[in-house]
C-alpha cells in the first residue's frame, strides 16, 4: 500500500508531477477494469483513481456517463469496487476511490470508510460534498486513516478555496475549467490561475483535473501543479479498441504518453 | 408577493435546512452561483420595486388571484364539500407561471441573458418559454425524450414561444434526467446563465426560494374560503412530485393546527409493485439533485427510475421542506395509482366540466378518498395545479377514446 504522502514525496524528488488515471470500476467489465488500472499503473501512472459508479452523475460528461451506465448494466456494486481497490493496491499504485456521495451515505460512512481502508485504499474524492456538508466524513475518514480530496474550481472565491482546502488531506483537487469531465484540445488557461490562489491557503499539493488527455497537456500542466489527473482520455481508448488486447494496449501507451509528459517540466 | 413572510422559516441562505434535510451537495463550482441567487433573492424580496413588479405581472399578466370553485357535484361523490384552487386558470396553465415569473425578474436583475430550465410534462418548460419571451431572455429547455413524446403539444408550444427544447437522451430519459442535463449546462455556462428551476426541490436556495414565489397560492386559497364559508378548511389537499404546487398551497395554513395538510404522490401501479414514483411512500433518506430528503433508491444508494402515467409527478427525489413536514408530522403523504387519478380525471370533467391535469387529478383522486374519511361536513380543499389540455393524448390512450 502506498500513500498519497508518499507519492509526492517521491515526484518532488524526481522533481515532476505525479500522474493519476481514473476509470470506473466495473468497466470496460469487472475483470477489464481491473485489467486496465493495471496497464495504467504498468504505463507509469502513480496514482488510480477508481470510479464508483452512479446513477446520476452530473458532473460528467459523455463519455463517462456512457462508462458509468455500462458499469451499473453490469452489476457493479460497491463490493466489487472494493474488490477492485484490493488489486489495484497490489500494484503498488496509490488507490483512492471518487465517488458522488450518496452511494456512501446511504451504505454507511463509517462502515464504507473502514472496509476501503483495509482493502489498501489510501484516499477518496467527492465532487459534490461541499466542506459544509463534510463533517461526517472527515470524521470517518480520519478513524480510518484515509485521506479526504475535495474540489475547488476556478468559479470558487478565495474564501471558498480555504474553506476546502482547509478539509482536504492528501492533496486539493483543482478543476481546471467550468464544465464537465471530458477531454478537450487546450487545457483551460484558468488553471495555472487556480493553483496559484490554491496555493496560497495551503501547504498541501495541488493536482489538476478536467480536459486533460496528452502528454503534451500533461506537459503543460506539470508546469505549475504538483499531479495530472486523466479520465475520460483513458475511456475513450477503451470505447474505441476493437477487443479487450488492444483497449489495454492502447491504455498503457498512454499512460507512457503521459508519464512522459509529468517529467518533462 | 403580497405574502408577507414564509410561515415555515427555514431553508434560508444561512442553513439551507429544514431539520436534517436540504442543504447543497453539488460540484464546487457552482456554489458561488448558487450564493449569487439566494443573495440577490434575499435583497429583492426587501426591494418595494422588484415586489410591485412581479405583484403587477401576477394580477395583471398571470391572471391572479385565480378563482374558488365550489365544486358540489364532484362533491357529492367524495362525500364531502369540496373547493377547488383554480391554477388551471392561471396564464400558461399551471402554477408554475409564479414561480417562473419571480425567477425571471431575478435573472434580469442578477444581469444574465440566458435561461435554462428542466421540464417533465412541460408545464414548467411553457411557463420558463412564457416568461422568457415578456422579458427578452434567451432560452433553452431540457427535456426527457420519454417526455418529449407524451407531452407534444407543450414541446410545440415551447418553441412557438421562442424556446429551443433539447430532449435528453440519457438514463430513463424523464424529468430526473433533464435536471442532470441542465446542471451540465449551467457549470459549463454559469457566467451568462441562470437555472430557473421548477420545484421547491434541488440545492438552496431553491427549495425556499421557489416556495417563496408560488406561496401566494396558499395566501390567496386561504382568505377565499374565509370568505366563502366563514372558517377555514379541514384539510388542504395537492399532488406531490418535486412538490411546488403542493408547498404553494400549504405554507400559510402550516400555522393553522387544525388544517390537516395532504399531500398525495404518484403511486403508479401501485407502491407494493415498486414501479411508482412516491418518494416518501415508498423511497428512503438520501441524498439527490443536491439535498437531502426522501429518494426513491436501492440499498446502495442508486437512483431507482420512476414511474407515473403523469410526467409531471414522474420524480424520485421531492422537496426537502415537504420531508421535514413528512417527519414532523404536519403533513400526510399518501400515494395515488395511475388508476386513481384517471378515474378522478374522468370524473371532474364529467361532473364539473373541468379537466385537470393528470397530475392534479392525483390529489383530486386523495380528495375522493379523505371525504369518505372526514364525512360530510368536512370542506377539502384541493389544488388544481393544472389544466389538462396537454394530457389529451394520455387521456386517448387511457380511455380508448380514439376508437
Amino acid at each position: 500500500m502506498t500513500t498519497l504522502a508518499e507519492v509526492f514525496e517521491k515526484t518532488r524528488g524526481e522533481n515532476r508531477a505525479a500522474l493519476f488515471g481514473y476509470l470506473p470500476a466495473g468497466f470496460p467489465t469487472k475483470d477489464g477494469a481491473v485489467a486496465a488500472a493495471v496497464a495504467m499503473v504498468e504505463g507509469g501512472c502513480d496514482v488510480v483513481e477508481i470510479g464508483l459508479p452512479y446513477s446520476d452523475p452530473l458532473m460528467d460528461g459523455p463519455t463517462i456517463q456512457d462508462a458509468v451506465h455500462r458499469s451499473l448494466e453490469n452489476g457493479t456494486r460497491i463490493a466489487d469496487v472494493v474488490h477492485m481497490v484490493g488489486k489495484v493496491a497490489a500494484t503498488g499504485a496509490a488507490t483512492l476511490v471518487m465517488t458522488y456521495w450518496n452511494p456512501i451515505d446511504r451504505y454507511g460512512a463509517g462502515r464504507f470508510a473502514a472496509e476501503f481502508a483495509s482493502a489498501g485504499g489510501v484516499g477518496t474524492i467527492t465532487p459534490d460534498l461541499t466542506p459544509e456538508e463534510a463533517g461526517p466524513w472527515c470524521a470517518a475518514s480520519a478513524e480510518a486513516g484515509i485521506d479526504t480530496v475535495f474540489l475547488v474550481a476556478p468559479s470558487s472565491t478565495d474564501a471558498r478555496i480555504q474553506a476546502v482546502a482547509q478539509r482536504c488531506t492528501g492533496f486539493v483537487y483543482a478543476a481546471s475549467l467550468m464544465g464537465v469531465t471530458g477531454a478537450r484540445t487546450t487545457v483551460s488557461a484558468a488553471a495555472e490561475g487556480l493553483v496559484r490562489r490554491t496555493r496560497a491557503h495551503t501547504g498541501l499539493p495541488v493536482c489538476v483535473g478536467l480536459g486533460v488527455g496528452t502528454g503534451a497537456q500533461a506537459a503543460e500542466v506539470a508546469g505549475y501543479a504538483d499531479g495530472v489527473i486523466v479520465g475520460s482520455a483513458f475511456i475513450r481508448r477503451l470505447l474505441d479498441a476493437p477487443d479487450e488486447a488492444a483497449g489495454l494496449a492502447a491504455v498503457r501507451e498512454l499512460a507512457a504518453e503521459l508519464a512522459e509528459g509529468v517529467r518533462s517540466r | 408577493m403580497k405574502t408577507d413572510s414564509p410561515a415555515t422559516p427555514g431553508g434560508g441562505p444561512e442553513t439551507g435546512r429544514f431539520g436534517q434535510f436540504g442543504g447543497r451537495f453539488v460540484p464546487e463550482a457552482l456554489i458561488p452561483a448558487l450564493d449569487e441567487v439566494a443573495a440577490l433573492y434575499a435583497e429583492a424580496r426587501q426591494d418595494p420595486e422588484f415586489v410591485a413588479e412581479l405583484d403587477d405581472l401576477l394580477a395583471n399578466y398571470a391572471g391572479r388571484p385565480t378563482p374558488l370553485t365550489d365544486a358540489w357535484r364532484f362533491g357529492e361523490h367524495a362525500g364531502a364539500r369540496i373547493l377547488l384552487k383554480r391554477e388551471d386558470l392561471a396564464h400558461t396553465g399551471s402554477h408554475k407561471i409564479c414561480n417562473v415569473l419571480g425567477q425571471a425578474l431575478l435573472t434580469r436583475r442578477i444581469g444574465k441573458k440566458r435561461v435554462i430550465a428542466e421540464t417533465g410534462a412541460g408545464q414548467h418548460g411553457v411557463a420558463t418559454a412564457t416568461a422568457c419571451a415578456l422579458l427578452g431572455l434567451e432560452c433553452v429547455i431540457y427535456m426527457g425524450e420519454v417526455d418529449t413524446e407524451r407531452q407534444a403539444l407543450n414541446v410545440a408550444r415551447m418553441k412557438l414561444l421562442g424556446a429551443e427544447v433539447i430532449p435528453v437522451k440519457n438514463g430513463s430519459r424523464t424529468l430526473k434526467d433533464a435536471i442532470n442535463e441542465a446542471f451540465r449546462d449551467w457549470v459549463t455556462n454559469v457566467d451568462g446563465t441562470h437555472y430557473l428551476f421548477g420545484t421547491a426541490a434541488g440545492p438552496a436556495p431553491f427549495p425556499a426560494m421557489v416556495r417563496d414565489f408560488v406561496r401566494i397560492i396558499g395566501v390567496e386559497a386561504r382568505g377565499q374560503v374565509l370568505d366563502r364559508i366563514g372558517r377555514l378548511p379541514d384539510a388542504v389537499v395537492a399532488c406531490v412530485g418535486g412538490g411546488s404546487n403542493a408547498m404553494g398551497i400549504f405554507d400559510a395554513f402550516i400555522p393553522d393546527e387544525g388544517v390537516r395538510l395532504y399531500g398525495f404522490e404518484a403511486g403508479g401501479d401501485g407502491v407494493e409493485t415498486g414501479r411508482h414514483a412516491a418518494s416518501m411512500s415508498g423511497g428512503s433518506v438520501g441524498v439527490f439533485h443536491g439535498a437531502r430528503t426522501y429518494v426513491l433508491q436501492d440499498d446502495e444508494g442508486q437512483t431507482i427510475e420512476s414511474h407515473s402515467i403523469s410526467a409531471g409527478l414522474d420524480y424520485p427525489g421531492v422537496g426537502p421542506q415537504h420531508a421535514w413536514l413528512k417527519d414532523s408530522g404536519r403533513a400526510t403523504y399518501r400515494a395515488v395509482t395511475d388508476k386513481a387519478a384517471m378515474d378522478a380525471f374522468s370524473l371532474l370533467s364529467r361532473t364539473e366540466g373541468i379537466i385537470p391535469a393528470i397530475e392534479s387529478a392525483h390529489a383530486l383522486a386523495g380528495a375522493l378518498e379523505l371525504g369518505a374519511e372526514l364525512g360530510p361536513d368536512a370542506v377539502i380543499l384541493v389544488n388544481v395545479s393544472g389544466r389538462g389540455d396537454k394530457d389529451m393524448h394520455t387521456a386517448m390512450n387511457w380511455f380508448g377514446l380514439g376508437e
